[in-house]
């Protein structure tokens, strides 16, 4: 299936991925060329089998529900592009 | 001492406990050959302090006779591994400068060993390209290059510089990882050793995630015991990894060298495709040669589902990536570039953050996920990827391992596939069908083409059978002799 240059925009606006409005006609034809050699899949028959997510098909483990780790904000906070007070400093989100 | 880096892992260790040399020694001889190896751009980040105080650190545990299994022995980390305190960037712009205050399970089990760790090792970004190419970093230049020539090849990717390290004596042995077949194909293209073992083996935690069904670490080693020695010390159960497998560890070295005798290697037909160069189908046949040779019984088996496993990888892994790939949105670390508002500022941050092939399968793999797209793409590659699995499932009723090339072509020039994504996608045609169905796969070196660059073949085993891999490896490494090194230029 092809895809065009306002899906394109689409999909970055919910990827989150500024693309500038002179990349979208070709990245439309890069993404459609990807998307046209997978269409192959459907000369496979499926029908009647179950999805397989992962090949490690056990259950989850559990473990006691307990606090393993924490109370550290200084590593927590190591790597932020902005912190203060032991919090993130984000842009504001609420006006 | 410059003979102190061509040691293999275990000839190394061996001269550790005789003591005719220490950790010291072999260290500052790995760090010199680092520092003249530049021009392979295979180390992103260099530690030398480090793996000096860390050699130091070994020699005086050896001293009290506290020597662990990888005692002093100095390797290379792959730059998708956690390291605590040292830049951990996975080749992306959108990491630059973050260090991780904690340590990825794997390399805490190796430096719990004694080993030593000499640096961060290139690699495509987040693990995502065949050629290295998609290095924040740039890329990696192969050891090997075409007799008479000298363009510059790709070491393959997605652990190239894992692959060069190895290849030019830069380190004993390096981890690496593999999500559709970048230990495996790597190693063929820079005549080294290398292993995807069992999905669950080894912890993915302090990984940085790809596609998690899918990713996998292993070692990479310029001999089959070798790789054995490190996966020994790499895997374990992990609490800290949902999907890491209580089970035991084998000590796979005590695989390698043992009789294959009687072993039933199954042939796939479905590997041979259209426009496979003739040498490694004349490399596959030496290959059924020399296991025939050692007593195995070679058996024709059939993959239906092989041509679809890329297809359905292109779906699956990227769709996991746009989900992994969402924690990077400049808040919490890495790069963050401000904008009017929140959106904004995360769609500038992952647009200067992420590079072309990266920003590619994001948008392939929100696209398949998003509203009237999941059935028709991501559902149906998951149906795909039962019947991939079952196919193998079907061919353990016959035989105990198989044997194919690992990649229809040797490695090839920078550049000359960038500009098709497709092209660059099918290095993994006979790699990815493992990763689907988590079996464990390694790559042996097997010969050289007639440009005397490096082929490898791949062995194929069932769940947590990785000790028949070491042994079948360890025989096709006997008799293919390959002792082939690469010419130095660098």
């Amino acid at each position: 299936m092809a895809i065009d240059a306002a899906t394109v925009r689409k999909v970055a606006r919910l990827a989150r991925i500024a693309e500038p409005e002179d990349r979208l006609e070709s990245l439309a034809r890069e993404l459609s060329g990807i998307l046209n050699w997978i269409e192959q899949l459907n000369e496979v028959d499926t029908d009647g089998v179950e999805p397989l997510t992962t090949s490690v098909e056990t259950a989850l483990p559990m473990r006691d529900d307990v606090v393993t780790d924490g109370g550290d904000p200084a590593r927590v906070l190591a790597n932020a592009p902005k912190a203060e007070k032991n919090f993130f400093v984000v842009p504001k989100v609420v006006e | 001492m410059a003979e102190l880096t061509s040691l293999t892992l275990k000839a190394a260790l061996e001269g550790l406990q005789s003591k005719a040399f220490s950790a010291v020694e072999l260290t500052q001889a790995h760090v010199e050959a680092v520092e003249a190896a530049r021009a392979l751009n295979a180390y992103v980040v260099e530690t030398p302090d480090k793996a000096l105080e860390m050699a130091k650190a070994s020699d005086e545990r050896r001293a009290r006779g506290e020597a662990g299994r990888l005692e002093g022995a100095p390797l290379g980390i792959k730059d998708l591994f956690c390291t605590e305190g040292v830049e951990s960037t996975a080749a992306s712009k959108i990491l630059r400068g973050f260090k991780p205050t904690y340590e990825s399970t794997v390399t805490a089990n190796l430096w719990r060993d004694g080993a030593v760790m000499l640096g961060k090792l290139n690699m495509d970004e987040f693990a995502m390209g065949s050629s290295n190419e998609t290095s924040a970093w740039g890329p990696v230049a192969n050891p090997w290059r075409a007799e008479g020539g000298n363009a510059k090849l790709t070491p393959g990717g997605s652990s190239g510089g894992s692959a060069a390290a190895v290849a030019a004596d830069l380190c004993l042995g390096a981890t690496a990882t593999d999500t559709g077949g970048s230990i495996r194909q790597p190693a063929a293209f820079t005549g080294t050793v290398g292993i995807k073992p069992t999905y669950g083996r080894c912890s993915r935690w302090g990984v940085v995630a790809f596609a998690s069904s899918l990713d996998q670490a292993g070692p990479m080693a310029r001999t089959v015991e070798d790789a054995a020695i490190l996966l020994t010390s790499m895997a374990g159960h992990d609490p800290k990894d949902s999907t890491s497998l209580p089970v035991e560890t084998p000590d796979f070295a005590s695989f390698c060298g043992k009789s294959v005798k009687g072993l039933r290697v199954g042939i796939p037909k479905e590997y041979r495709v259209d426009g496979m160069p003739a040498e490694i189908e004349q490399l596959w046949e030496q290959g059924i040669a020399w296991l025939k040779e050692a007593g195995c019984e070679i058996v024709e088996v059939s993959l239906p589902h092989t041509k679809y496993a890329l297809p359905a990888y292109y779906i699956i892994a990227p769709a996991e990536a746009s989900s992994n790939l969402a924690r990077y949105d400049g808040m919490r670390y890495g790069l963050r570039v401000e904008g009017a508002n929140l959106a904004e500022t995360y769609e500038k941050t992952r647009a200067e953050g992420f590079g072309a092939e990266v920003k590619r399968r994001i948008l392939i793999g929100t696209y398949v996920l998003s509203a009237g797209y999941y059935d028709a793409y991501y559902l149906k590659a998951l149906k795909v990827r039962r019947r991939i699995a079952d196919d193998f499932d079907q061919a353990w009723q016959k035989v105990d391992a198989l044997l194919t090339p690992t990649a229809p072509s040797a490695a090839f020039a920078l550049g000359q596939k960038s500009d098709d994504p497709v092209a660059m996608y099918l290095n993994d045609i006979f790699t990815v069908t493992v990763n689907l169905a988590g079996l464990p796969g390694m790559s042996v070196p097997a010969g050289l083409d007639s440009q005397g660059l490096p082929l490898g073949l791949q062995l194929i085993g069932r769940n947590l059978d990785e000790g028949t891999l070491f042994s079948l490896g360890s025989a096709i490494e006997k008799a293919a002799d390959f002792k082939a090194k690469p010419k130095k230029w660098w």
